[in-house]
Parts: structure tokens; sequence; C-alpha cells
């Protein structure tokens, strides 16, 4: 019911272009420290779960150094605790990072970055940075965002993913203190935000009938790649039901968590 | 060293979906069923992922502490708690569940 009543502000996503002109610098430093610090300490939740995995330290503070991209590094932790070879485990991590692609390609129009210094920017092009940088009204007000945005989330997050696995260590067992639900609960409310329209939830609901039919029956890690065909087939059988209801393309993009 | 390998591959794949985006000519991946299965993809994997997580235990299903907290999550989104909040309450009501069963 909340979600009906609550006021529509908690967008500042892709989806609102940005109304005024000339927004002050503090402003738009404000809203990136906002999202950045809310965000970095999650990666307390990362390092928690990943060395309750049984990875060890280098492992866990590698994967938020290196991959640096939430969903991708639970899903790989995940799979493999579940005994999943890693060529699955990866394949299913990737296919998260997938829509980064489609991130930075909205954001290289805006940020318009030299060519040189495109490599180095690549590593911070996630949901955060582009929640808060596309709603931007100018060029400058997009390059601070993007880059206070990656700089906070970028030093928290790994910051957090140490402590949250050295904690880990002298928690000892980690499944007593519930945080096994750490991991799905961050699936959750990663994809909340994206389950807009019938057919988000069509293939979500698709996917869960996929993953747990599939569970006793193929190895570890394969179900979760098998139910990504969900998204395809959803998508087929929308086409051929006609395509006059659909959404506007720049609607239908970009899914950013920027709510979390 | 399974585990290295497969760190290897996520971060080598996922840095070059990042850069790619960065790298290309818009209009290459514009088109609007690229688009519309890149938003989707997401759905699909995630949703697959928090029921996997959930109810899965090794090769089988499994009803236990976990699914409490998930439903705490779920109550907590749909109260627009902070994100944290959200993880938080998961963690909470599955120690508190698994203690007392």
């Amino acid at each position: 019911m909340a979600e009906q009543t609550a006021p529509p502000q908690s967008t500042g996503g892709p989806g609102t272009p940005g109304t005024g002109t000339g927004k002050p610098d503090a402003a738009v430093v404000r809203d990136a420290l906002g999202v950045g610090i809310a965000v970095g300490l999650s990666g307390f939740a990362f390092g928690v779960t990943s060395a309750g995995s049984g990875l060890t330290l280098l492992q866990t503070c590698a994967l938020s150094l290196l991959v640096f991209t939430g969903a991708s590094q639970f899903a790989l932790v995940g799979a493999l605790a579940a005994g999943g070879n890693p060529y699955t485990a990866a394949a299913g991590a990737f296919f998260l990072g997938i829509r980064n692609a489609f991130y930075g390609l909205r954001l290289s129009q805006l940020l318009a970055l030299p060519r040189a210094l495109r490599p180095f920017a690549a590593q911070w092009v996630i949901d955060e940075t582009t929640a808060v940088t596309l709603p931007q009204p100018t060029r400058r007000a997009a390059r601070i965002g993007f880059t206070v945005t990656g700089l906070t989330l970028y030093t928290l997050w790994n910051l957090t993913t140490l402590v949250g696995a050295l904690g880990a260590e002298a928690l000892g067992d980690t499944d007593a203190w519930g945080l096994d639900a750490a991991s799905p609960a961050v699936f959750l409310a990663l994809l909340a935000p994206m389950l807009k329209s019938t057919t988000e939830r069509v293939t979500a609901g698709l996917a869960v009938l996929l993953v747990l039919g599939l569970l006793p029956m193929l190895p570890a890690g394969v179900p979760v790649l098998v139910s990504a065909l969900a998204a395809p087939v959803v998508l087929v059988l929308k086409g051929r039901r006609g395509s006059g209801t659909d959404r506007t393309l720049t609607e239908g993009t970009t899914h950013t968590k920027d709510s979390r | 060293m399974n585990i290295w390998i497969a760190i290897g591959l996520t971060a080598v794949g996922c840095y070059l979906a990042k850069l790619l985006g960065l790298l290309v000519p818009a209009g290459v991946l514009e088109r609007p069923l690229v688009q519309r299965l890149a938003a989707l993809l997401p759905v699909a994997l995630l949703a697959a992922l928090t029921a996997q997580q959930t109810f899965g235990d090794g090769r089988h299903l499994a009803l236990d502490a976990r699914a409490t907290g998930l439903a705490a999550a779920a109550l907590a989104l749909v109260l627009r708690a902070p994100f944290l909040v959200v993880v938080g309450s998961a963690v909470v009501v599955t120690a508190v569940v698994r203690a007392l069963l």
C-alpha cells in the first residue's frame, strides 16, 4: 500500500530528464555522495557473504576491486558456494554484468570523455553511477555526478568488503547468524524496482519456475543460466501478441536500482 | 585454483562489458530488440538467483528459515525501507527463526 501512497520522489533515475538548467555543483555532489555512501556501505554484506561462502580474504577483496558490480559478485560467490564449476559460475555473473554495456552507451554520449580516459572510467560504469549521472542537466553536472559517485562508491565498497570479510572470519559459522539470507535479499532488493510492468513480472515468474523446476535435475549453476531464457521467451510471446502496447524505448532500456 | 579462474573470467568479462558501452559508436547497440533483451535479462537472472538462494539446498529444494527472512525483506521493500534495512531484516529474521526451530 505504501507503494501507491508514497510520493514519487524516489526516482532521480534516468527516466526523468533534469528540469532546470543551472544546477549548482554542491547539489550534484550531495546527490552523488548520498547514493555513494548508502550503497558503498552494503559492501559489508558482500564481504560477509563471500567469506561465509568459503572464499579467502584475498579472493573476496579481489572481486570487489576487479569486478566491482554488486549483483555479479553476489551471483558468482553464490554459484561457487553451491558447488558450481567456475565456468558456469562466471557465465552467470557475466550475464548480469552485460547491462553495464548499455549504461556505458548512454553515459558516453553524456560525459563525452576523451578516448584515453575511457578505459579508466569504464570500471565505474554501474547502476548507481548511471542513476546519478543520467538525470543531470548539463555536461559539467553529469561529469561531477559520475566522478563523485564512482569515487565514493569504489572506495567505500572495497573498504566495507574488507571489513565484512574480516568480520565473517571472527563470526565463525555465518549461517547461524542468518547471513546466508543476505544474498537473496540483495537480489530481491535489486529486482523489486525493475518489476515495473507485466512483461517484467511475467519474466521474473517464469524464471523462478524454471530455476526451481530444474534445480534437482541439472548441475549447480546451470539452472540459473537456463532461467535467463525467460527473457527472450517472454519477448517472443509478447511480440506475437502485437506490438501496439510497447513502451517507449528509453523507458525500457535503463533499469537502475537507484532506490537502493 | 578454480575460484581464481572464476574470479579472473568474471573480472575480465564484466570489465569488457563496461568498456564496450563507452567505446562503441552509438547506434550499434541501439536496436530495439537488443535493448529490450538487455533490460529483461537482469530481471530473469535476479529472480532466478533470489529463488535459488532462498529455496535451493545443493540440488534439493528446501523450505527453511531463509524463506521467512526473504519474506521480511519483501515486507521491508514494500514499506520502502532503505537497502541496508532490507538486507538487515532478512538476516535478523533468518537468524531468529533458525535459533527458535
